[in-house]
């Protein structure tokens, strides 16, 4: 068992999931309580990742993050690394690649806070943050915890965004399911199993912890 | 003063109102489906006009203008000074009693907001409520609770969407007393849609009356309720 990779996995999952919640909360309120007449296209972008293929995705940020576009060139001096090949790299792949994971939960959770709670607390002066903060995440606070699982466990398992942008660097992009590609590869069924096992378990567990563990409890009234 | 000249369309319902509301009690009148709700939401500035058609919206208060659509005004709904109690009370469900009154009291200092808190608890004698959890609320206390908070950011107008539907009709009438005193002392001028002619006849108010989306009448409930108080009369057996 490789457990450098799976602790790299479970920090690059970890950060991405951090990330992607304080830029999927933000957004998802904008989505449910803006009246623009971009909230269609940006939703539409939101959901992308989730029909392109990863390798698509992965081959657009490899161009666009190494040295031959003026972002990437940008980032490089700045970090004194470019990002692609790096794990800074991975996480901002694996924002991309998992967002749709974190904004569709969260957009349909605030969608089903009843209108008259916005309503009412919008003619009491609230702003659309306040709207989002104090109403609809304490009410929605259960698609909260499963967009902070399914990105984990969606930036857990990717693989094609990885290899196309992070090549298979020891300690620093070498995440789990690589190495299972690699045990594959090598004909090392025993140890593949194992890692199969593994990422199965992890899986398992955290989709577990979503659906037995938290019922609603009791109806709505007022 | 409330002013309002409203042409709106939904679905195949047409509004179409203009009036002056002088009196500071002012009762909405009508059937059910007759516009009520719908023109109380377009007078708290929740729904607007739509871009295109001839829909049209200006509302003005004590002579300031809140809307005037689609002339590009319409001021943002924590700035109407204007508050909205509907049927369903919509306490949120997750905050206590005394977080939902205080919802509105944004940027008051603590003193004064516990001293409107409990000036607002005495209102709509809900001092007993204050430990309840706000979802094992009935739906006549959570009513009066709603009400509070609406009134707790001093609103220049209220707006009540048949308010005490679920009030027995006592605790509905001692409330009435109560508000009628109070809201003008507070110089809060009020509109309360209803289609119970007995909630007309238990105040002092003008009554408008909204039939089919258009104001048909306006003026003192004896005169415009006249053929409903005979109607009310006839089935109680009085005369």
């Amino acid at each position: 068992m490789d457990w450098q990779a799976f602790a790299l996995t479970l920090r690059l999952a970890a950060t991405t999931t951090v990330i992607l919640l304080a830029v999927a909360v933000p957004l998802a309120g904008w989505l449910v309580l803006s009246r623009s007449r971009w909230r269609g296209v940006v939703e539409a972008v939101a959901a992308l990742p989730l029909v392109l293929p990863p390798t698509v995705l992965g081959f657009f940020l490899l161009v666009l993050l190494g040295p031959r576009t003026l972002v990437g060139r940008g980032i490089a001096a700045i970090l004194g690394h470019p990002l692609a090949f790096s794990f800074s790299g991975l996480v901002v792949g694996s924002v991309i690649y998992s967002l749709p994971f974190a904004v569709q939960p969260l957009v349909a959770g605030f969608t089903s806070v009843e209108t008259a709670y916005v309503d009412a607390a919008r003619l009491l002066g609230a702003s659309s943050m306040r709207v989002l903060v104090s109403l609809l995440v304490p009410l929605a606070r259960r698609s909260l915890l499963v967009a902070a699982v399914l990105s984990f466990l969606h930036t857990v398992g990717e693989f094609g965004v990885v290899l196309m942008l992070g090549g298979d660097i020891p300690g620093a992009t070498r995440t789990l399911s690589i190495v299972l590609y690699n045990q594959v590869e090598n004909f090392d069924y025993v140890a593949a199993a194992q890692t199969s096992a593994v990422l199965f378990a992890l899986s398992v567990l955290a989709l577990t912890l979503v659906y037995a563990s938290w019922r609603p409890r009791g109806g709505r009234r007022a | 003063m409330l002013e309002f000249s409203i042409i709106a369309r939904r679905g195949g319902f047409q509004l179409e109102v203009d009036s002056l509301f002088l009196s500071e009690w002012t009762v909405l009148f009508g059937p059910s489906g007759s516009g009520k709700s719908t023109l109380l939401r377009i007078l708290a500035g929740l729904d607007q006009p739509g871009r295109r058609g001839p829909e049209r919206t200006r509302i003005s208060l004590d002579g300031q203008l809140l809307t005037d659509l689609p002339n590009g005004v319409a001021l943002p709904l924590g700035q109407r000074k204007t508050s909205l109690v509907s049927q369903h009370p919509s306490l949120f469900p997750h905050l206590s009693v005394i977080a939902n009154i205080e919802f509105g009291l944004r940027g008051w200092d603590r003193k004064s907001r516990k001293a409107r808190v409990d000036e607002m608890l005495e209102l709509v004698d809900a001092r007993a409520l204050v430990g309840r959890r706000t979802m094992d609320l009935s739906g006549g206390e959570a009513q009066r609770v709603a009400l509070a908070r609406a009134l707790a950011p001093c609103p220049r107008l209220l707006l009540l969407d048949e308010p005490f539907s679920a009030l027995d009709s006592s605790a509905s009438d001692s409330l009435l007393t109560r508000l009628e005193r109070w809201l003008p002392a507070n110089r809060v001028q009020t509109v309360m849609a209803t289609h119970d002619a007995t909630d007309a006849f238990a105040t002092h108010a003008a009554v408008a009356l909204l039939v089919n989306g258009k104001l048909e009448a306006l003026g003192p409930a004896h005169q415009v309720l006249e053929q409903e108080r005979q109607r009310l009369l006839g089935r109680i057996g009085g005369r």
